[in-house]
């Protein structure tokens, strides 16, 4: 067997390198030579190879990113910015909250358990690696359609995965979406999200600084796991005395996790580390590469003294390897032992695999041989950028023209017909309960849970004593966003800003995961730029920066995109969580008010589907100073006792809305359509910036004046009342048959 | 003299910290009690909280057992402490056979987190008093291996024993055996219970208060004794 | 009747979190001199016929279709001998 050294390739110049089956372009290897002067050896390839990945690099959609930067608005509550592990963002009262999404898709697709739960632990690392401690978890999920086969197979798995790891950990599961469509049928998105909490001086960076101090690495020990790709490598500098085929899919340990956010987070609380890193995709060599990059000098790494699961590993394997729940510090000598006592404490093994040196170079050296000799900053941050052609796509005119007007799209037009459609909306598995994927999370653990799933947003309190709490809304919609990106993604945003503003709490910052096909396609391509620069300009218009995210590309089968998929969560803060507002009626007599305008915007909408499987036409109208006014009305009328429910208006509509807030209050409503409304309009249209209140009889005068000085339209549309949805003079439907229609339906289908 | 209420963190206990807050909501003293160490810090009495300790692997409970911190609490359980376990608590206590029974996988296969309803059976034990005979509460639920299992001459002497301290009302969530939630020893002072009902002591946050009786309930035991 | 046990392990290559938790409690409660535990499963599967290799190709395929998850594990399928 035989050791490819930089000393070796300096002598072998000519040496023929796999850097196409690495997925490496021409152009790229020949950069790589000319960045180092010389061949790389089988370790620098491999390490450049996965770090140019569109995974690492972004190299396709960085182009695009570069706006939320550039039209970032302003804000003081932004702590720590994009291109960290995640971002952070000023609460008050000293604390500081991160959040981030991030996807999980093509493992799940492979291994619906593992890359579920995997998915989980990557990013709970994330949130620990900033110096919080993780908090919460939600789970945006797409799949395909819910009585298709394989979704059988994908989404037990998935959520049992999520459950399982997320469970696991302690951390409660406060929220998430779950939609189905054909168009995901090859490609679920498993997108997942953590909330990290700590005081302003806890927040940790990931650079290496400051000569001589020691590089750790602690955490699981590292095998073969998620290196499928760089077997290619192993195979020719090694012998066959080990496993034939390297393990793709990475397993989670959930319990070795556990122990290491608790030793984390008592490392950090002793104030041992000076940068610290999680080892995510690209594992050690993203970590050494990033850390070095970051900071000031260069890096020495050993690589025998990474603890092995699997003692055949080659040096490029071990660089590469994608084993879960480990983690790099840099300590200083003198707190190293300090270190290690706690890793023992916590049962995590941990090493001292290197030190940060003087030189500007990142070295590693295996057997007493340097294998890896590279600038820093080339393998982290000096990747590859695309500029991708894309061009609006020859059918998007042809669809955008197919709307849903009543001659193309029978409506119902008897009450009789009404109350069809409202159960036909209500059963479909878009906007059926999801309580038989949620009952499987556990929303209790840590004890601050304040709202969760069934509500408009998942909202906990981060501190006992004065009840500062914090809320997370994810929302996203691919049909709108195929209609139209860049009001799909604006739709996205507007949603899940109303939803934190609909639970009490004042919208703060953003993170977004965006999902969409292939790159290559200029079709996607078009879609992914105009979805980017929807939501970068809407952020600046509400004020809400882009903190992190993440960008998934290639969720396509053969030819066929899905939906363009923005993710987009909000994270809000509220100064006093006892005044959250939940979307339940609980009270009887209490006044609903409808609020915002609403026009016949059937586009892309739940009923559309629902009831005639229809796609076409323009997404609803986005008005974001309209959206902004509503959250400051629904976040005064929390804080002054003005609102007693408040539920966001989105997919189904008021009807639908009405159907999830009486259920989940056990309460009926008599409702009155309004003069110069067409009833089916009223109940089915998905205008943005609205939302349904109930607003005690006594407040009904001071919440009126408050609409009313503030601009903001407010209808009177009925009472809490009774047992039945009366829309009076249209139909009646008792609670028990809505819980009928609305409840079972996806047990039914994948239980 | 404040009442002290250990709490034992094993490697992977989760709901310790709830279960602290419970402690100290009730008026007691919570005492942090660390798996490997064995001394119990002059404690009065000792919540075994949830969670997964070493992941439930092998099977729920029972590495914990064999920690160090287990060789006391059994010991002095036997001598008439206090020794509450709910869910993986619960799991430990069956493993260390202070209690009968094992709890094994939800019949439906999937862990579930439900709004419970209970019946308090027994409210003669350490952790019940607080509670009338009969009393219907409802406190979370949460669980993936709670189905409490144990062969009919247990059950038989359970029931003619009234060790079953709470029963499931209207939904037997996980298939325990004669719809049991918990159970207690001959002696009244070890009950394991499957739902939490540390989870269920501030209207913030629980769906109930109803789960601090079992919190108060061994303040005034201790008091009282 | 007939038994024919498959015998489900995680391959070799992947983590076994359920085993390393085993093996590092083994010490602590005296056993020592156990280098490695991997954790699997078991199915006995009581034919209703004679075993013969239609049968057992069929077991495989339930093996490999469904009793195991052949993205991360491996199976064997065996006869139970009589009287064991």
């Amino acid at each position: 067997m035989s050791l490819d050294t930089v000393k070796n390739a300096e002598q072998t110049p000519d040496a023929a390198q796999p850097w196409a089956e690495l997925g490496l372009k021409q152009d790229e290897y020949a950069r790589i030579r000319e960045i180092l002067g010389r061949r790389p050896t089988g370790a620098e390839l491999a390490m450049y190879s996965v770090m140019w990945s569109e995974h690492c690099s972004y190299k396709s959609s960085k182009v695009h990113l570069k706006q939320f930067g550039e039209k970032k608005p302003e804000t003081d509550a932004m702590l720590v910015g994009i291109g960290e592990n995640a971002g952070v963002v000023d609460v008050g009262q000293g604390y500081a909250v991160t959040f981030k999404v991030e996807s999980h898709n093509h493992p799940s697709y492979i291994e619906p358990y593992q890359g579920a739960a995997t998915g989980i632990g990557g990013i709970v690392r994330d949130i620990l690696a900033m110096g919080a401690r993780p908090v919460a978890v939600m789970d945006p999920l797409r799949f395909g359609a819910a009585d298709h086969p394989d979704t059988r197979r994908v989404l037990p798995g998935i959520v049992a995965g999520i459950g399982g790891y997320g469970n696991c950990l302690g951390l409660p599961n406060i929220g998430g979406e779950v939609v189905f469509d054909s168009c995901y049928q090859g490609n679920p998105l498993v997108n997942a999200l953590c909330v990290g909490v700590m005081k302003h001086e806890d927040i940790h960076l990931a650079q290496a600084s400051g000569a001589g101090n020691k590089v750790i690495l602690y955490g699981a020990r590292t095998g073969g796991d998620g290196i499928g790709g760089v077997s290619v490598l192993a195979s020719e500098t090694f012998d066959d005395s080990k496993p034939a085929k390297r393990p793709a899919v990475q397993v989670g340990d959930p319990f070795q996790e556990k122990l290491l956010i608790e030793c984390t987070l008592e490392i950090f609380g002793e104030k041992l580390v000076k940068g610290i890193q999680d080892l995510g995709g690209a594992g050690l060599s993203c970590a050494t590469s990033e850390l070095a990059s970051a900071g000031s000098g260069g890096m020495r790494i050993d690589l025998d003294t990474v603890h092995l699961r699997d003692h055949t590993l080659s040096p490029e394997e071990i660089l590469m390897s994608e084993s879960q729940e480990r983690m790099c510090a840099i300590v200083e000598p003198d707190k190293v032992a300090r270190f290690l006592e706690i890793c023992e404490k916590w049962d995590v093994i941990a090493n001292v695999i290197g030190e940060v040196t003087d030189g500007e170079r990142l070295e590693i050296y295996w057997h007493g041989e340097l294998v890896v000799d590279v600038p820093p900053r080339t393998v982290a941050h000096e990747g590859p950028t695309y500029q991708r052609p894309f061009a609006r796509p020859s059918w998007q005119d042809a669809l955008q023209a197919d709307a849903p007007t009543a001659e193309r799209l029978a409506r119902p037009t008897t009450g009789e017909g009404l109350k069809a459609d409202l159960l036909k909306v209500a059963s479909h598995p878009n906007q059926a309960s999801k309580s038989w994927i949620t009952d499987q999370y556990d929303r209790y653990v840590l004890g601050n849970t304040v709202l969760s799933h069934g509500e408009d947003s998942g909202m906990i309190r981060i501190d006992d004593e004065t009840n500062l709490g914090v809320s997370v809304a994810t929302d996203g919609n691919g049909r709108f966003t195929k209609l139209d990106p860049y009001t799909g993604a604006q739709l996205a945003l507007a949603e899940a800003y109303r939803n934190v503003a609909a639970g009490g709490a004042k919208p703060l910052a953003v993170s977004d995961c965006l999902n969409f096909g292939s790159p290559e396609d200029p079709d996607v391509m078009w879609q992914f730029a105009e979805a980017t620069r929807g939501l970068a300009d809407a952020c600046l218009t509400l004020g809400t920066p882009v903190t992190g995210g993440n960008v998934s590309l290639y969720n396509q089968t053969g030819e066929v995109a899905i939906h363009p998929t923005p993710v987009v969560a909000v994270l809000g803060v509220i100064d006093d969580v006892t005044r959250r507002t939940p979307v339940a009626f609980a009270e009887e007599g209490q006044l609903l008010y409808l609020l915002g305008d609403t026009a016949d915007e059937l586009g892309g909408s739940a009923w559309s589907q629902a009831v005639h499987e229809h796609l076409g036409g323009l997404p609803p109208k986005v008005d974001l100073e309209r959206e902004r006014l509503l959250g400051e009305i629904l976040i005064s009328g929390s804080r002054d006792g003005m609102i007693d429910a408040a539920h966001d208006l989105s997919d189904g509509g008021l009807g639908q809305a009405l159907v999830e807030s009486c259920l989940k209050g056990g309460r009926g409503a008599r409702i009155v359509v309004p003069e110069g409304l067409d009833p089916f309009v009223f109940l089915f249209s998905e205008s943005a910036g609205r939302a349904v209140v109930a607003v005690p009889r006594s407040e009904e005068l001071r919440f009126n004046d408050m609409c009313t000085a503030r601009g903001l339209p407010a209808t009177r549309i009925g009472v809490v009342d009774g047992d039945t949805l009366d829309v009076q003079g249209q139909f009646t439907v008792s609670l028990a048959e809505l819980k009928d229609a609305h409840t079972g339906v996806i047990e039914a289908l994948l239980g | 003299m404040t009442t002290r209420v250990g709490v034992v963190t094993f490697p992977g206990s989760l709901d310790d910290r709830d279960a602290r807050r419970a402690v100290r909501l009730a008026g007691a003293e919570p005492v942090a009690l660390w798996h490997r160490d064995k001394d119990l810090h002059q404690v009065d009495a000792v919540v075994l909280p949830g969670g997964f300790s070493y992941g439930d692997y092998l099977r729920c409970g029972a590495i914990s057992r064999f920690s160090p911190v287990m060789e006391t609490v059994i010991e002095q359980a036997r001598a008439g402490m206090p020794v509450l376990g709910i869910c993986n608590g619960f799991q430990v206590l069956c493993e260390s056979h202070l209690l009968p029974g094992a709890l094994t996988r939800n019949d439906s296969l999937h862990f579930i987190c439900r709004d419970q309803k209970l019946r308090i059976e027994n409210n003669g034990t350490a952790w019940t008093r607080d509670y009338a005979a009969g009393q219907e509460i409802v406190v979370p639920l949460k669980n993936g291996e709670g189905r409490f299992v144990a062969d009919e001459r247990v059950l038989d002497e359970l029931e003619a024993e009234g060790r079953v301290v709470a029963r499931y009302l209207d939904v037997n969530p996980n298939g325990s055996y004669r719809d049991i939630a918990g159970i207690t020893n001959a002696a009244g002072n070890v009950v394991g219970l499957m739902p939490h009902p540390e989870h269920a002591v501030e209207p913030l946050t629980g769906p109930t208060t109803e789960g601090l009786g079992f919190f108060t309930s061994v303040l005034k035991q201790l008091v009282n004794a | 009747m007939a038994r024919v046990v498959v015998d489900v392990m995680l391959k070799p290559e992947i983590l076994d979190p359920q085993g390393q938790a085993v093996q590092r409690a083994l010490p602590r409660l005296g056993f020592t001199g156990i280098a490695d535990v991997r954790q699997g499963k078991r199915f006995e599967l009581e034919l209703e016929g004679p075993v013969d290799d239609a049968a057992l190709a069929r077991i495989r395929e339930a093996a490999e279709t469904f009793l195991a998850n052949t993205v991360i594990e491996d199976f064997t399928v065996r006869v139970e001998e009589e009287g064991k």
